[in-house]
């Protein structure tokens, strides 16, 4: 019954985290909602590891894991935007295109 | 000196191949080349003539490949008619590139026509020399090369361009024909080799049916490369090639190809009494029907090229009515003398500047040389006694005589006369009357002049080789001896003289002494005279007829590889293009809709977990 609540609470985090990822054009608010996103999956470790089938320490060193390669890619991904943004003044996910066909 | 026979046609390769490579450099020097190598080829050639006199034979056979238990072989064989023609071919070939030296003067690819004389005059005396059918067929493809070659000189004339082709298409035609008899012979006896195939023929391994195909066959090339009726119509075009050169193809190499052709394999048409018959009607009708077309043409080369027609008409007349004898005679007075004619023919080309008769006469006193010479040729071709040609032609009137084919003989008595009315008809016009031509003529250099002379000569003595007073030297020879020279009345050679003595007359009353108008035919009988003019619309026939079927065929085929094959490969382009085209479109280079794509896959994926119970292994 805990357990479901965890994990119904991730759900959400993580549909709104992934719906503002794929609809949003500012960039930076795309980089928001993939942390909301790490952090739900966070949310199903930690629960997991306490309520769990198998109740143990791996699913929080595992969280812990994951919140510090979170941290390296918030500041991996805010240079990028900061050298694009210098590159082509805006910040808007749809007009970094370059890529296409 | 004979089991040196194979170095004769390799002595025209070699400056072929010199001038090839350094022509340019050599410039007019070219000329000397060619003619040393031509002296040496004749040198040898008459070496090789020598020794056969004496009575030796050679033959040597190598081994070409072996294809299952058939060995095929490459050689070289002199018999009596190979040491002749190699004679016959060197001599005139020699003479010829002297006389080049003298027409070609100024010619800006003067050493590439010395290179392709080369490679032509090879070619025939390959031919000549070869023991086999494969072989002979190759060196007969190379005659036919160079003849397009040569004929094609001029290649920025368009007449000349359309001359060579069709010279090589033509011939292409009748050498279809020769492919497939000797393909049938080589199925039937295992053997390309002339003697093997005598041997069949002679011990009945080759039905008489079949000995009947692939004479006629074979006959059909014969056809094609020596201008015989209805595969003529190439020659008289391929007057447009350089003078020297039409007295080369007509004279002793291209021409003389089919006559040697049929001579050579000459046990294999006796065996067949059809294929005879064949050869004989086909040689008068087309002695006759060129003969009555050369009547009416303006052009010196064209009244030359199609007496030569009407004289290779002879010669398979001969063939056909069994004398072997009388066609090589007749074939060998024919080279020289038309040789002389033609190269005459050249220099008063060369002096006015001119090929229509009708805008020359009265060169009798500008050319003191070159007109008692082609009176000379005019009167052996006439068949005046004498003359080299009378002794032939007699020959060759008393064989279908006495072959018991009175039709033909009448045909051939009918285009003696024709003969000598036109070849006269063209002295008196060229030679005599007024001068019509612009400007001043003058002689042609001596190296012109002095293988004309040389011809000349030969134009009266080659006759007596055979003759009814001092013997049939030549018919013992070529047939070792058991040459029965059947007395033919004397009333024919009366006969012929009467005929050929009356043609000059009567082309002396219309033209010379005009007496009697020059239209006279023209005004009587103009469509007669019309269809001949049109030298019987048989080349308006094949442009109408075969021309217009394989053109139509050919533009039918267009249309087919143009949309049909083409549309299919361009159909399977255009697929690949339109799904790589949307397919890019998917690649629009927004990482969300990526991301939308991804997560919809994932869904259905999840869905279809869902539904099925998980993995469907």
């Amino acid at each position: 019954m805990t357990l479901s609540a965890y994990l119904a609470l991730a759900l959400i985090l993580f549909c709104i985290g992934l719906y503002g990822a794929l609809t949003k054009r500012n960039t930076v608010i795309v980089l928001i909602c993939i942390e909301l996103m790490l952090n739900a999956v966070n949310l199903n470790f930690v629960a997991f590891a306490k309520y769990g089938p198998h109740p143990g320490v791996h699913g929080h060193v595992f969280a812990l894991f994951v919140i510090a390669v979170a941290a390296a890619e918030a500041a991996v991904g805010l240079a990028v935007l900061i050298a694009f943004y210098r590159n082509r003044k805006t910040v808007q996910v749809d007009e970094a295109n370059s890529l296409k066909h | 000196m004979m089991n040196l026979a194979w170095v004769v046609p390799l002595f025209p390769l070699c400056s072929f191949v010199l001038l090839l490579l350094f022509g340019r450099k050599w410039g007019k020097a070219s000329a000397y080349v060619g003619i040393a190598a031509t002296l040496l080829s004749m040198l040898a050639a008459i070496g090789v003539l020598a020794d056969r006199l004496g009575g030796t034979t050679h033959e040597v056979n190598w081994t070409w490949m072996t294809v299952g238990d058939v060995t095929l072989t490459a050689g070289v064989s002199v018999t009596a008619l190979n040491a002749w023609m190699l004679a016959v071919v060197a001599v005139v070939s020699w003479l010829v590139h002297i006389y080049s030296q003298g027409y070609m003067v100024g010619d800006e690819r003067f050493s590439t026509f010395y290179a392709y004389l080369g490679l032509f005059t090879f070619a025939m005396l390959g031919l000549v020399l070869s023991p086999n059918l494969l072989q002979a067929y190759m060196f007969w493809e190379l005659v036919g090369l160079g003849s397009f070659l040569l004929i094609g000189f001029y290649y920025d004339k368009e007449e000349a361009k359309a001359a060579a082709k069709k010279a090589f298409i033509m011939t292409r035609v009748g050498d279809v024909g020769f492919f497939i008899g000797m393909l049938l012979l080589f199925w039937q006896t295992k053997s390309f080799d002339y003697d093997d195939i005598f041997r069949a023929v002679g011990d009945g391994t080759l039905s008489p049916g079949m000995t009947t195909v692939a004479a006629i066959l074979i006959f059909i090339g014969a056809i094609g490369k020596s201008g015989q009726f209805p595969l003529h119509t190439w020659l008289p075009d391929a007057m447009e090639g350089p003078t020297p050169v039409s007295a080369l193809i007509h004279a002793a190499t291209m021409v003389a190809a089919g006559v040697y052709l049929v001579a050579a394999l000459f046990p294999l048409y006796e065996a067949s009494e059809a294929a005879m018959m064949t050869v004989a009607v086909v040689g008068g009708v087309t002695a006759i029907f060129a003969a009555t077309i050369g009547l009416v043409q303006t052009d010196i080369k064209r009244v030359l090229a199609y007496s030569t027609v009407s004289q290779l008409g002879y010669m398979m007349l001969a063939l056909g009515s069994g004398s072997y004898v009388a066609a090589i005679f007749h074939l060998t007075t024919h080279a020289f003398f038309k040789a002389l004619l033609f190269l005459a023919a050249g220099s008063v080309i060369h002096a006015v500047r001119t090929q229509n008769i009708e805008e020359m006469g009265g060169l009798w006193r500008r050319l003191p040389w070159t007109a008692p010479l082609f009176l000379v040729g005019a009167l052996s071709i006439s068949g005046v006694p004498l003359f080299a040609g009378f002794f032939s032609k007699d020959e060759i009137l008393a064989a279908a005589w006495m072959n018991g084919s009175v039709e033909l003989f009448w045909l051939a008595v009918a285009a003696a006369l024709l003969t000598s009315f036109y070849m006269f008809r063209l002295f008196f016009l060229v030679f005599a009357g007024p001068a019509r031509h612009q400007g001043e003529a003058h002689e042609a250099p001596a190296s012109m002049v002095g293988p004309m002379a040389v011809l000349g000569v030969l134009s009266v003595a080659s006759g007596y080789i055979q003759t009814p007073w001092f013997g049939s030297f030549l018919g013992e020879w070529l047939t070792d001896g058991s040459y029965h020279h059947e007395a033919a009345p004397g009333w024919i050679a009366v006969v012929a003289t009467i005929v050929s003595l009356a043609g000059i007359f009567l082309a002396w009353l219309m033209y010379g002494k005009r007496a009697v108008p020059r239209d006279w035919l023209s005004a009587r009988a103009p469509h007669t005279y019309e269809l001949l003019r049109h030298r019987y619309y048989i080349d308006e026939l094949y442009r109408w007829t075969i021309v217009a079927f394989v053109s139509f065929v050919s533009r039918l085929l267009e249309y087919v590889d143009r949309f049909l094959v083409e549309g299919l490969a361009r159909l399977a382009a255009g697929i690949v293009g339109a799904a790589a085209s949307a397919g890019s479109r998917g690649q629009n280079g927004q990482a969300q809709t990526y991301g939308a794509v991804t997560v919809a896959g994932l869904a259905i994926l999840v869905v279809i977990f869902a539904l099925t119970g998980g993995y469907w292994l």
